[in-house]
């Protein structure tokens, strides 16, 4: 579904990303570890299509096909979903304001009419639901005022309302407690299905209890210094990541 | 499409004005200049009773002794008042009884402006007057609002009709010396909008009207009188959109509102005149003179949405009169291109427990400057005047301009003021955001300034509100793609 070859990107003339190989199949969760400052987010903000990131070398594929050209709203309407580390505010525009926008514009894109008021409602309540999201919550301003929780939370909702092909979530547990860990997580793995895949991005083991995952990473000064499955996680957490690090340079 | 401030600003340059054009109806035009004989000219045309012949003389005489004001915080070249043309009647001018009667091109120039009358007739609730080029040339819903006393009707006829209101109440609220522009309108105005609820009636529609500029190098002076007997309600709409033409178009109305005694009259406008194009040539300016008057117990509350002109001068106000009277100010200014807008609101607190409340939002996109300037003056005599005053700037880009300035006025230790202010910019992460749940630039956009100007937004009827998200989106997008 993904496939990421020897990618380099920067900012600025600054090098952040130095040689990323990463692929990723229909139905596989990837767990993406590593310390502050290491690219996580610059990765996900370069796959999403973020522009002022500058491509230098290497490709991204989507399906086959490059999208290196490709607008940050077209990947989108490709299937590709970026849940942010910090999601931003939008005021005057409310949750629900905002995503039927978004379904609409994908439909849009794929020369479907609006979905009918009905559905929308239907599925806004079902994914609300899920996610534990009070109506009330619904009508207010995009992110504005939020707790660091309320934000992660609302952008899991949007996972679940756009239901993307490839979600990538930037850090979604910082921020949530134990149990809006678990209801999150919850979310998620409704996702899941053998045509989806999710790259989690995280600090720590905690979240990858609740979304298993098949392959894990650890990111170091842009590049992947260590891939195995999930028990490397577990590994990480015991011995820190000064151990990946001495690794590396051994 | 990617979103760059760059990029934003060429968007925004490119952008079309999407009502251009002109419809090529023969009209009926005196030549052009100004002096007593044609003062005398337009009043016969419209067999004017002399009183209102000599008001409008008395308008002239002022006027000639004014100068044009310089404090705006605008600059443009200065119409020259000889070269304008101040009557401008379209030929046919029947009274239709059927749309089948109404020349066809008429009725197209209405669809291009998406209020075909067939539409609007079947708009539940919505009576409209159009105007023009200066003269109503079609009213709908009169039976309705005949059954219950409602006089809604071109000024003209009023001045026929109903001469004693008109007599009583023009230029009590605007008088003819008040200001430059008001004094040219009280002496030239073409034509305008009358509207009068007697006591204790509700009206039961919004009642709106059409302006429309349209005969090349005409001036159009619109006047509006709006008078609301004790206890009733009207709520008012004026909206507007103007052919393109490559030389300025002056406007300069005069909109007059009475609220007697315990009496509330709503007043929104959606204005969108062509503002000139991306060299900022051509375009509309648009100088009004709008006030409002509250008796005891009234309250006037004026709702703007200005998108268009290449230079606004306008500050509609209120003069809190009676006692325990209210005056609303809710507006939306956006600017683009080289446009220029000086807009704000003059709320004078005369009587005891008077309260006010002004929500300013100005959008500049381009190398435009979008000015707030707002007055709140209180009154020795107003014990407990209250105000809040709320003014948001968001800006686009780097080469355009917000400015605010409050002034505050008062005599009364009383009084309780407050001012809020804000300044915000659109920023690319927010761009982002929208583009990756699927949302482009353009639609961001426009989704953002929305939100930004709910507050205002909200207070519009509803099928307006929907007019004007329109114009927002129309004037600040460009052909992204
Ligand atoms: N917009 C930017 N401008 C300049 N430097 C940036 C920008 N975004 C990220 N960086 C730098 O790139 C490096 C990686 O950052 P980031 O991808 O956010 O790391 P992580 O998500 O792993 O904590 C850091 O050194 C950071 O300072
Ligand atoms: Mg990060």
């Amino acid at each position: 579904m993904l496939k990421i070859n020897d990618l380099h990107a920067g900012i600025e003339g600054k090098k952040i990303l130095k040689g990323i190989n990463l692929e990723v199949k229909p139905g596989e969760v990837h767990a993406i570890m590593g310390p502050n400052g290491s690219g996580k987010s610059t990765l996900a903000s370069v796959i999403a299509g973020k522009e002022e990131f500058e491509i230098k070398k290497g490709n991204i594929e989507l399906d086959g096909e490059d999208i290196e050209e490709m607008a940050p709203e077209e990947r989108s309407h490709n299937g590709i979903f970026l849940s942010f580390q910090y999601p931003v505010e939008i005021p005057g525009v409310s949750v629900t304001n905002f995503i039927k926008t978004a379904i609409n514009e994908s439909r849009k894109a794929q020369g479907l009419e609006d979905m009918p008021a009905n559905e929308m409602l239907k599925k806004i309540r079902e994914k609300a639901e899920l996610l534990e999201i009070d109506r009330k919550f619904l009508s207010r301003s995009l992110n504005e005022g939020f707790s660091g929780g309320e934000k992660k939370r609302n952008e899991i909702f949007q996972m679940a309302m756009l239901e993307p092909k490839l979600a990538i979530l930037d850090e979604t547990d910082s921020g949530l407690d134990i149990d809006a860990l678990r209801i999150v997580a919850n979310g998620v793995n409704k996702l899941r299905g053998s045509d989806n895949a999710i790259i989690v991005i995280t600090h720590y083991q905690r979240l990858l209890d609740y979304i298993v995952p098949d392959f894990v990473h650890v990111l170091h000064d842009g590049k992947i210094v260590k891939s195995g499955g999930k028990e490397l996680a577990l590994e990480l957490e015991e011995k820190g990541y000064d151990w990946v690090k001495q690794e590396t340079v051994a | 499409m990617a979103y760059t401030e760059e990029e934003l600003k060429k968007e925004l340059e490119t952008k079309e004005y999407e009502y251009g054009f002109y419809t090529d109806i023969e009209s009926d035009t005196l030549p052009k200049g100004l002096n007593e004989d044609i003062v005398k000219a337009i009043s016969l045309k419209k067999n004017e009773p002399e009183w209102m012949t000599e008001w409008r003389l008395e308008a002239f005489r002022i006027w000639q002794e004014m100068e044009e004001p310089e404090w705006a915080n605008v600059t443009y070249e200065k119409p020259d008042f000889q070269a304008i043309s101040y009557y401008s009647a379209p030929n046919k001018k029947p009274k239709y009884e059927s749309l089948d009667e109404v020349d066809p091109e008429l009725l197209d120039t209405f669809k291009k402006l998406g209020i075909s009358l067939d539409e609007q007739k079947k708009l539940a609730g919505v009576a409209v007057d159009v105007v023009m080029d200066s003269v109503s040339v079609a009213t709908t819903f009169k039976k309705t609002l005949a059954e219950k006393g409602i006089i809604f009707c071109s000024i003209s006829e009023a001045i026929q009709e109903h001469p004693d209101l008109v007599k009583k109440y023009i230029g009590s609220v605007v008088p003819q010396k008040d200001n430059f522009y008001a004094a040219l309108n009280s002496a030239v105005f073409s034509d305008g909008s009358f509207c009068y609820i007697p006591k204790g009636v509700r009206c039961p529609m919004e009642l709106s009207t059409y302006f429309r500029i349209n005969q090349a190098g005409t001036g159009q002076f619109e006047r509006t009188l709006v008078v609301a007997d004790e206890g009733s309600y009207v709520s008012y709409l004026e909206g507007c959109t103007a052919p393109m033409r490559d030389e300025n178009q002056l406007h300069a109305a005069v909109v007059e509102l009475i609220a007697l005694d315990d009496a509330e009259i709503k007043y929104s406008t959606v204005q969108n005149w062509f503002p000139g194009n991306k060299e900022g040539k051509g375009g509309v300016f648009n100088f009004v003179t709008k006030r409002g008057l509250c008796e005891n117990n009234a309250k006037i509350s004026w709702t703007q949405v200005e998108t268009g002109s290449a230079v606004t001068w306008k500050y509609p106000s209120c003069v809190l009169k009676g006692n325990n009277s209210i005056g609303e100010f809710y507006s939306i200014a956006v600017t683009n291109n080289y446009q220029q807008a000086d807009t704000g609101t003059k709320m004078i607190h005369l009587g005891k427990n008077t309260k006010s409340t002004i929500i300013s939002k100005g959008i500049s996109a381009g190398k435009s400057q979008n000015s707030y300037r707002g007055l709140v003056q209180v009154n020795s005599r107003a014990e407990n005047a209250r105000n809040f005053s709320q003014c948001d700037s968001l800006l686009m880009g780097n080469e355009c301009g917000a400015h605010t300035f409050p002034y505050i006025e008062t005599k009364n230790k009383s009084a309780q003021i407050e001012h809020e202010a804000t300044t915000s910019k659109i920023g690319e992460d927010q761009i982002f955001y929208c583009n990756q749940r699927g949302i482009d630039t353009e639609k961001a956009i426009a989704l953002i300034v929305n939100g930004f100007s709910k507050e205002v937004l909200n207070k519009l009827p509803m099928e307006f509100a929907v007019e004007a998200q329109k114009l927002l989106e129309i004037s600040l997008e460009g052909s992204v793609g």
